[in-house]
């Protein structure tokens, strides 16, 4: 097997933890800021559309970093679709797979399930509750709880920091009821 | 006017309140430095894809607790970063400008449960936060486009709401 053969298989938990966990110090040594990614929703508020609205007022310009760091994280998706792609389905658990057929998923070769996620959904109750509503909470969520997966459960779980406990177990805790209580209502719509 | 610590902080949160991608360089640098920060995103979105933790299937599991796969990937990022942190505090590492490195203490508000709750909500619906929804982008699912779009419109509403919210 190949170096690329191997990349292109779905890396383990072991592996990507770490990698993941090293962009920590990464980029506290190679530029002193914290890792977080929530942030960059509000400097392109900021930057495109202020309006006079004091949480958008301030410099974005010298928050740019997490704009490059953001854009580049939407390259490395170019990237691997381009080089590492890997055609098969993700394997996911058979009572998933049971459950998710009941409700006409039956695609699982993408990132998300092209039953719901495309533009012709868009038009349906379900895709659109899910794209639009879900993509406002989390955009408003984040906000609310000062930083996601990333600012929170990583980096700030990373320095023990009490309150990002506190957000990354209300996280969850919002997982949990949407995936089992309430998803189940609106992917039967 | 009341004058409590919120009216007075004129940058709201970017440096002092609840903001997560604080910036502690002091030292001016050209705008090409940037171009590191986007090498390291181009590395985690590689990582975030192959490892499949932006997948909406994913995610569906690991809120199913039907797989460890997702519960593996973030206590081992938390377990790298802790001693990461540890390290760098012990041995008062610098940045590669010199700096001290200063690691911002947060403090608890309100909005940590109720946005993480909501947050939470909508992690479950799309399959994404907002690092993986870029990646998910450039590795081709584009009607993501649009859940990045409603999310930068509920950014700008919490901050239109900001003041109004129990915090």
């Amino acid at each position: 097997m190949t170096i690329i053969e191997l990349i292109k298989q779905p890396w383990p938990w072991y592996v990507a933890g770490p990698i993941i966990g090293l962009m920590v110090p990464t980029l506290l040594i190679f530029g002193n800021k914290t890792f977080g990614i929530s942030s960059s929703l509000r400097h392109v508020c900021a930057a495109c559309l202020p309006a006079k609205i004091p949480f958008f007022q301030y410099d974005w310009k010298k928050e740019i970093w997490n704009l490059f760091f953001v854009f580049g994280i939407f390259l490395g998706g170019i990237i691997t679709a381009m080089y590492f792609k890997n055609d098969a389905a993700v394997i996911v658990d058979s009572n998933l797979i049971t459950e998710l057929s009941g409700y006409g998923i039956t695609d699982f070769s993408g990132l998300v399930p092209a039953d719901i996620f495309s533009w012709a959904s868009l038009a349906t109750p379900r895709g659109f509750i899910l794209m639009v509503i879900g993509g406002f909470l989390v955009g408003f969520g984040t906000r609310y709880a000062g930083g996601c997966t990333s600012g929170h459960a990583i980096m700030g779980l990373s320095n023990l920091q009490l309150p990002s406990l506190i957000a990354t177990i209300s996280f969850m805790a919002g997982g949990f009821i949407m995936a089992n209580l309430i998803l189940p209502f609106i992917l039967s719509l | 006017m009341t004058t409590n610590k919120k009216d007075t902080n004129t940058d709201f949160e970017v440096r002092s309140l609840d903001a997560i991608c604080k910036n502690q360089e002091t030292v001016e640098t050209p705008m090409w430095h940037n171009l590191k920060y986007l090498l390291f995103g181009i590395a985690f979105g590689i990582v975030l894809i192959k490892s499949e933790v932006i997948s909406w299937f994913r995610i569906q599991e690991m809120f199913r607790l039907q797989s460890f796969h997702m519960f593996g990937v973030i206590g081992s990022a938390v377990a790298v970063g802790a001693l990461s942190v540890f390290l760098i505090k012990k041995f008062k590492i610098k940045s590669i400008q010199g700096e001290e490195i200063i690691l911002p203490e947060k403090t608890f508000n309100k909005g940590q449960i109720y946005g993480g709750l909501l947050f939470g909500f909508g992690w479950a619906m799309t399959g994404a936060c907002p690092g993986p929804m870029f990646a998910q982008l450039g590795y081709g699912a584009m009607a993501t486009a649009v859940t990045i779009l409603m999310a930068i419109a509920g950014t700008w509403v919490y901050g239109l709401l900001r003041e109004k919210l129990p915090s």
